[in-house]
């Protein structure tokens, strides 16, 4: 009973501990204000002629940089301040000398050293709480994308029917498109047709008297597809936007069946960030109607620009190309020096543009331009009560109706365009993309960046004086236990950080809560374990033989109480979301740490101060020193 | 060492306990909670002035602005506002009532933080907050079921009951917000209590196999008597930090800390009084603890 780790255990509580150490280390070099500046498209490249034009404009305005460099192979480029109160001023003058093919992102810049840097440890990142900048949570109109789908399916069926020449009336009734035909062999004939056309809708014969009825209608399947991709192709675009933004590191994720959270760290302007997020732009590239169309085939639109206020285009029903199809758009200008836009389709839309337009030269094409609205109108609710009710409408405006000049394919221009601006605000419609299905914000948390530091501060404040109580106490209660019990809670909290680094976790200010608690707690097994010591020497064992089976009396103990947190911590985990996620993370983390420090790392301390020799007394407090006073035993 | 009769005082207890938690129930049913904007939802505006604010000022911009139902006060010291806005309001409203009372003041006002929460998201949070606790409190109780014994696992249940209730109550009465971090709390308090617990059922299960001749009543009062000094000394270093958490963390982790100290406080009493009872109740016995043979054997493997 000599209370001796071999060597080799010695070694690994030293190893984990100064692992611990080394990914724990990035956490202490605070990260420099920068800048980072990228391209619009991901083919632009970044040389040291465009760093030098931004060190120039830097230098010009009085601001004050640093370590400077390109990055990613030229992808982007890194510019660090001097002064955090400068970064938004030197984004705005950056943005204004570089223009519309670079994006300029505010960025917090890691001052990690080489020597970390080479092992892969990277600090923690901090959450929106202490960092300061924007959380939203978006939710797509799920109801909107199906009937979307379902108008789609409409229009489709008319155009099939009226190419194959087959006469009925088709309308709409709530999750079916209803056609009518006046004969069966009609209805037989459009019967196959719209199976050949959408094998997915589920059709169904009625005959009401001379009226041969069909209904197609879509399956609960189908709409879950829909929405599905409607959701995905939502998020793309919301990618896509936030990129828009400049903003380094955002956050894009979906959430649940319908919902979607962005985090902009460092954003303040949230009326901008919400205009460009929540702008729901979809596009339709129509024909021109022809003067002698009838009129049951065109519709007449207003123009969007304010100089062409009142004017007024009648474009055809049928839509080329929605916006989806687009994939890029750029300002330019063309030989003649005057402003174009050029646009670039995916396979499908170029098909579909280049069938529309080859027989069409010399017509015009209209770009519409789709924005979803509210109205909110007031109404009593069951209990009398007034609630708002937002009612959602499209409001389409004409963009542009240029001529088409030749047959178009997956590649081709817009001209005739008046300004500049013009072109360069058609470009980033375009380019924006569409949203697959209207997005209402539902949640939405902005942190002013002086909050953000003062919860650091405040949290690292409590850490601080909650250690330190823990420690006096400790240290009187528990004497030369109470020393080692210090060193293994403090090797805890190395290792939580450090644990918390390598996972890439989000600090939190709920997370620095989870912290301090866990700092109160990791302390309860050794209570425990030192309990059961003065209790092993209160009942005569020896000091030694009180040790060994103090520790292992303690365990099974330990590890229920702990597994049952656990459980807790990991419910938590599961139905919470940002903050209190980051809590739940730390509550686990500190968990599993503090079993290894105070079960592992004080046993090593103990038998180190008292292994392998013959002790007369534990310094344990209570009881160990003075063994004869039974009152003292237990407190 | 003499054992302390915890239990022949435990009448005495259970009446405090129901009256507590008649009173909380009580309070719970007729003021409710003061519910925070992550469950109303809302819109809730802080923002620093340069120099003292003037709240009466502040409220008649906003009545004259039309913000109907707008609650003004101030937070943490007399420079930061806090304004909320009931439910109704658009996502926008946030940001231009800044912009208002920006125009109001010949102070400068620093944004500090903006939150809105639309119905249905609130509405959500509290629907998924009431899951988690039930998912909580009913894996807790499967687990210490087939850890220890289903008498265990109901006095480790009704303590933490207990526990919740109380903390809710003491939030109902004080009309303290209680928001999403405090749901988080509680959910700390439902293990922090636990690990009590189970600590003190660990050891009524070791005494109730190891000490042959006393009563299950003996039993208990012997086991609380080994434990009660672990028990103290684990709630006061976790009181310490928590003491800590609430005097500096700041306002907007106040109501957590808050949550947690009282939750660990009353977490102590139950897991000594609240188990305790409930397993001297339901007639613990030797016979409960012991375990089949070869389970045994793996026992002592582990406890040697």
């Amino acid at each position: 009973m000599t209370n001796r780790y071999p060597l080799w255990k010695n070694l690994l509580i030293l190893t984990v501990v100064l692992c611990g150490f080394y990914y724990a280390a990035p956490n202490l070099y605070a990260p420099d204000p920068a800048l980072q500046i990228a391209g619009a498209s991901s083919s632009q490249q970044i040389d040291e002629r465009v760093l030098g034009r931004a060190e120039t404009a830097l230098t010009d305005a009085g601001i004050g940089f640093f370590g400077e460099e390109l990055q990613n192979q030229g992808k982007s480029a890194l510019l660090r301040l001097n002064d955090r109160e400068q970064q938004l001023r030197a984004q705005a003058i950056l943005a204004r000398e570089l223009g519309d093919g670079f994006i300029v992102a505010l960025n917090l810049a890691p001052t990690t050293p080489d020597w970390l840097v080479s092992g892969a440890a990277t600090p923690m990142k901090l959450g929106l709480d202490l960092s300061g900048g924007v959380h939203f949570k978006l939710e797509v109109d799920v109801a909107a994308a199906a009937e979307r789908k379902l108008n789609q399916y409409e229009t489709g069926i008319q155009k099939r029917l009226r190419e194959e020449r087959i006469r009925g009336r088709i309308s709409l009734d709530g999750q079916k498109v209803a056609m009518q035909f006046r004969s069966e062999a009609d209805r037989e004939a459009a019967r196959r047709e719209v199976m050949d056309l959408y094998p997915e809708l589920f059709l169904d014969r009625v005959d009401e008297g001379e009226i041969w009825s069909l209904y197609a209608e879509v399956t609960e399947q189908t709409i879950k597809e829909v929405v599905d991709y409607a959701v995905a192709q939502n998020l793309t675009t919301i990618r896509n936007r936030v990129n828009e933004l400049g903003v380094s590191e955002p956050l894009v994720q979906r959430q649940g069946s319908n919902r979607i959270v962005v985090e902009l760290p460092g954003i303040q302007d949230t009326a901008e960030a919400k205009r460009i997020l929540g702008k729901v732009a979809n596009l339709e590239f129509r024909l021109v109607a022809e003067a002698n169309a009838p009129i049951s085939e065109r519709q007449r639109f207003e123009y969007r620009s304010a100089d062409r206020g009142g004017m007024t285009e009648w474009l055809e029903r049928d839509v080329i190309i929605t916006g989806e199809s687009v994939s890029n758009a750029q300002a330019g200008f063309d030989q003649n020096g005057q402003p174009n836009v050029s646009i670039s389709l995916d396979g499908e839309g170029g098909m579909l543009m280049s069938r529309a337009t080859r027989a069409n030269i010399k017509r015009r094409m209209g770009v519409l331009f789709i924005e979803r609205k509210y109205r909110t109108r007031y109404e009593q609710d069951e209990s009398g009560e007034e609630v708002a009710v937002r009612i959602p409408y499209d409001e389409k405006k004409l963009l542009t109706a240029p001529v088409i000049q030749s047959a178009l394919g997956a590649q081709f221009q817009i001209t005739g365009l008046d300004s500049p601006a013009e072109s360069s605000e058609l470009a980033l419609m375009l380019r924006a993309g569409a949203l697959a299905a209207p997005i209402t914000f539902v949640e939405e948390r902005t942190v002013g960046p002086s909050l953000g530091a003062e919860n650091i501060r405040l949290g690292m404040k409590s850490v601080q004086v909650g250690l330190a109580l823990v420690v006096v106490f400790m240290i009187l209660y528990y004497r030369v236990f109470g020393i080692a019990a210090v060193i293994a809670l403090s090797g805890n909290l190395v290792l939580l950080v450090g644990i918390m680094s390598v996972l890439g976790a989000t600090l939190t200010l709920p997370g620095i809560a989870g912290i301090v608690l866990t700092v109160g707690m990791a302390v309860d097994a050794n209570v425990l374990i030192f309990a059961r010591i003065r209790e092993e020497i209160r009942s005569g064992s020896p000091p030694q033989t009180a040790i060994t089976q103090g520790f292992d009396r303690a365990i099974v103990t330990i590890l229920d109480a702990n597994i049952t947190t656990l459980i807790v911590a990991i419910i938590l985990y599961a139905i919470g979301t940002g903050p209190i996620k980051g809590f739940a993370v730390t509550l686990s983390v500190g968990i599993i740490t503090s079993m290894f420090s105070s079960i592992m790392g004080t046993r090593a301390l103990v038998n180190i101060i008292y292994g392998g020799r013959r002790v007369q007394s534990l310094a344990i407090g209570g009881i160990g020193s003075k063994r004869s006073s039974p009152e003292g035993a237990q407190v | 060492m003499k054992a302390i009769p915890f239990m022949k005082w435990r009448w005495i207890a259970v009446a405090l306990s129901a009256a507590a938690l008649l009173v909380a129930i009580a309070s719970l049913t007729i003021k409710q909670l003061n519910w925070g904007l992550d469950f109303t939802g809302g819109t809730l505006v802080e923002v620093a002035y340069s120099d003292s604010a003037d709240l009466g000022a502040i409220r008649k911009v906003l009545d004259e602005e039309g913000y109907e139902g707008a609650v003004v006060v101030s937070f943490g010291t007399d420079k930061d506002v806090l304004v909320r806005l009931p439910d109704g309001y658009s996502d926008e409203q946030g940001a231009m009532m800044v912009d208002k009372l920006r125009g109001a003041t010949e102070m400068s006002i620093e944004l500090r933080r903006i939150e809105f929460v639309g119905p249905q998201v609130g509405e959500e949070l509290r629907d998924d907050g009431g899951i988690a606790m039930l998912t909580a409190l009913g894996l807790v109780m499967l687990y210490v079921a087939f850890r220890f014994q289903i008498k265990f696992a109901l006095g480790a249940v009704i303590a933490l009951a207990h526990d919740v209730i109380f903390t809710l109550g003491f939030f109902s009465l004080t009309g303290l917000e209680f928001d999403l971090t405090v749901l988080a709390a509680l959910l700390a308090v439902v293990g922090y209590s636990l690990n009590d617990t189970i600590v003190v059922s660990d050891r009524i299960r070791e005494n109730l196999r190891k000490i042959r001749r006393a009563s299950p009543g003996e039993v208990i009062d012997i086991s609380l008597t080994e434990t009660l000094g672990r028990t103290l000394v684990t709630s006061l270093t976790t009181l310490l930090v928590l003491a800590a958490l609430a005097l500096f963390g700041g306002e907007m982790i106040f109501g957590f800390a808050v949550a947690l100290l009282v939750g660990v406080a009353v977490g102590t009493y139950s897991s000594m009084y609240v188990a305790a009872t409930t397993l001297l109740q339901l007639g613990v016995s030797k016979e409960d603890v012991m375990v089949p043979e070869r389970e045994g054997a793996d026992q002592e493997g582990l406890m040697p």
